[in-house]
């Protein structure tokens, strides 16, 4: 996984609460078994005026000229602005895979879905939870943002707004560490934890 | 100090404590077709071995088709789909996990096969690449949906990384209104709370209505848990709970069946434990409910009327009825009882258990689907639940009515095997979503109770019963 330290950028403002995962990558992508490959796709249906499938050669479909991706003053955005409960329904990693494979590595919405967020940090995509109020200037705002994980910070030309992430999450993000690989060096405790539990629910 | 049930079970299985996050061991793992195909590859690529096979057990359930199975997998038609299910097949061979293969008699949607095998137990740690992995904590086990590096790092390592979730309790007492079901509980809550209103927290549902409710009815509450935003929704150990699990294929016997009874006899919340929020609800105020928009908290009562955005103050909800009035092509303040409606599904992890099948079964007996409706489904949440419901006599009173009698599966409810709506096409839905082409692209759905898919596909609009 690419470390995260930090990221200056133009956001894409998605004005809707509620956007979903299936909304995010709509569910005849999630038949590929791949991990990669999905960014073409993200969004699909608002992003499209035809049905996509797997398999399409995306560069050749209508693409909806209202659709704010499509938006030509927003290309080579890497961050994306949200609304309440961003990414709720399907706990497809599909959606994070897709978001990060279009090229976005932070998401900035004054909610997340539980499951979506824990999935971002998975794929280097830094969720960060700001007020509804800073939201709405940052919806306002046009120009570069500056995403600072180390001082958990983002900057506009005019504001400094700071965000919690928990210790953890930063560092595995700052340090671009696999979870497992970090995970199994405490082999030792989940043997140790096993020797106990299993004697005491035998049954499991 | 009074512990919630949450709490239990969370520190039951701590194996570490670290900078906020805790490494908690996983009693099981559930494993679908579509979210671990990339984790098998993860782990292979890795050259790991699962931690605890025994900890797993895979089913295909959302690619298989619910028409004729003879000829297999080889007999999925659609060849990406079928790939899926092979790639299933492949990689729990390869990896020595326990299946249940598509055409077994327990196959079935991986949320009904789990409790139905005795796979989920009161206590369990169980986590599934499936968000309606919430249902399992009907049976006071703490259950919950997650991604698929997440379902890698389970195999790999029997743990996961959690932070804590909050408390909420929701209780519901009194009796219910005729006919309302656990799933009109479940969208009454989510209308009142919305789909973040659980974000962050653990559900507890309780009080005499849940009490009340069979283990099937508190499956479907729980199951609905996440589209309130909760990851968890659970019901306290009663002798309902181990009565349904007693002599299941995966539950204990003989001594230790004796001992897993004495400790799951102290999973509820202990007098006095600390909850973060607490609703409480009169299930007399709960009437039959029918959503009308894009998402499960756009819900009015089978004789309410679709909002009006004009209406509304929020800016921002009322540019979201806005959106789902577009999208789902219906005019404020129109009555849902008049909406004419193209196909009925009955099924999904939601409600596809027998007690589903028997309710809709008594409202169709003796009638037929109307004219309007062009297919009409009932589908089976597994081949056990199929099987019985053939010998009650269901199946032909389903048929009889005009109704499909299914193979189990996902199906209809989300579109990624062979059933699924056209452009344009309303459904009357006993599944969990309604988002935006969530039964085929451009299509429409509404979410109901199993009783009123079947009364409305009499009525050939939407009906109470």
């Amino acid at each position: 996984m690419e470390k995260f330290t930090t990221l200056n950028s133009i956001a894409v403002p998605l004005d809707r609460a509620n956007v979903d995962t299936d909304a995010i990558i709509p569910k005849q992508f999630l038949k590929s078994i791949k991990r990669s490959g999905f960014g073409p796709n993200l969004f699909d249906e608002w992003r499209y005026l035809d049905h996509g499938e797997i398999g399409m050669d995306n560069s050749k479909r209508p693409l909806n000229p209202d659709f704010i991706l499509n938006n030509s003053k927003y290309t080579g955005a890497q961050i994306l602005l949200a609304r309440e409960n961003f990414g709720c329904g399907s706990s497809r990693e599909h959606a994070p895979w897709a978001l990060e494979d279009y090229g976005f590595k932070v998401i900035i919405a004054p909610s997340f879905a539980d499951i979506f967020y824990n999935n971002c940090f998975k794929n280097g995509i830094l969720p960060i939870v700001l007020s509804n109020d800073i939201m709405d200037d940052l919806f306002a705002y046009v120009g570069e943002i500056v995403i600072d994980l180390e001082t958990q910070s983002v900057t506009t030309t005019s504001n400094t707004y700071s965000f919690e992430v928990d210790g953890e999450r930063k560092r595995r993000l700052a340090d671009g560490l696999d979870d497992i690989t970090l995970t199994l060096k405490y082999e030792g405790d989940i043997r140790h934890f096993e020797i106990e539990y299993f004697k005491q629910y035998p049954w499991l | 100090m009074a512990q919630t049930l949450y709490d239990k079970l969370m520190s039951v299985h701590i194996v570490r404590e670290q900078d906020g996050t805790t490494l908690i061991y996983i009693d099981r793992q559930l494993i679908h077709e579509v979210t671990s195909p990339q984790a098998f590859e993860g782990l292979a690529l890795a050259n790991r071995k699962p931690w605890r096979i025994e900890a797993n057990l895979a089913v295909p359930d959302h690619n298989v088709p619910t028409t004729e199975r003879s000829s297999g997998v080889s007999g999925i038609k659609d060849p990406i789909s079928r790939l899926q299910v092979e790639t299933l097949d492949k990689n729990c061979e390869e990896f020595e996990i326990n299946q249940i293969p598509m055409n077994d008699i327990r196959q079935g949607i991986v949320h009904v096969i789990g409790p139905e095998q005795g796979a989920t137990l009161p206590g369990m740690s169980i986590v599934c690449g499936d968000s309606h992995t919430s249902t399992h904590g009907a049976l006071g086990a703490m259950a919950f949906g997650i991604g698929t590096s997440e379902v890698e790092h389970v195999l790999a390592t029997g743990c996961l990384w959690q932070s804590k979730a909050k408390n909420l309790k929701i209780e519901v007492n009194g009796a219910l209104n005729p006919h309302v079901s656990a799933k009109d509980i479940a969208l009454y809550i989510i209308g009142q709370i919305g789909t973040a209103g659980g974000s962050g927290h653990a559900i507890e549902f309780c009080g005499s209505t849940i009490k009340d409710l069979s283990i099937e009815g508190r499956m479907t509450l729980c199951n609905m848990a996440i589209e309130a935003g909760a990851r968890v929704g659970m019901v306290a150990v009663d002798q309902k709970t181990i009565d349904y699990v007693e002599g299941r294929p995966f539950s204990p016997t003989g001594e230790n069946w004796t001992k897993a009874v004495d400790y799951w006899q102290t999973l509820h919340s202990d007098e006095g434990a600390f909850f973060d929020k607490t609703l409480v609800i009169n299930a007399s105020n709960i009437q039959l409910q029918v959503t009308w928009g894009t998402s499960p908290e756009m819900v009015i009562d089978i004789n309410g009327s679709v909002p009006d955005p004009s209406k509304e103050s929020d800016p921002v909800k009322a540019k979201s009825i806005r959106n789902a009035l577009s999208y789902i092509h219906l005019e404020p303040n129109t009555l849902i009882s008049s909406v004419e409606i193209d196909k009925v599904f009955i099924g999904s992890c939601t409600n596809s258990r027998i007690e589903d099948l028997r309710a809709a079964a008594a409202v169709v007996k003796g009638k037929k689907i109307a004219d309007n409706v062009k297919l009409a489904l009932v589908v089976p949440g597994s081949g056990l639940i199929k099987k019985q419901a053939e010998e009650e006599g269901l199946d032909i009173i389903f048929t009889d009515a005009g109704f499909e009698w299914r193979e189990p599966g996902c199906s209809m409810c989300l579109a990624m095997n062979a059933d699924k709506l056209e452009v344009g096409e309303r459904c009357a839905s006993t599944s969990n979503r309604n988002f935006e082409g969530r039964q085929g692209q451009g299509s429409f759905t509404h979410l109901v109770s199993p009783a009123i898919a079947a009364a409305t596909a009499i009525a050939g609009h939407f009906s109470g019963v």
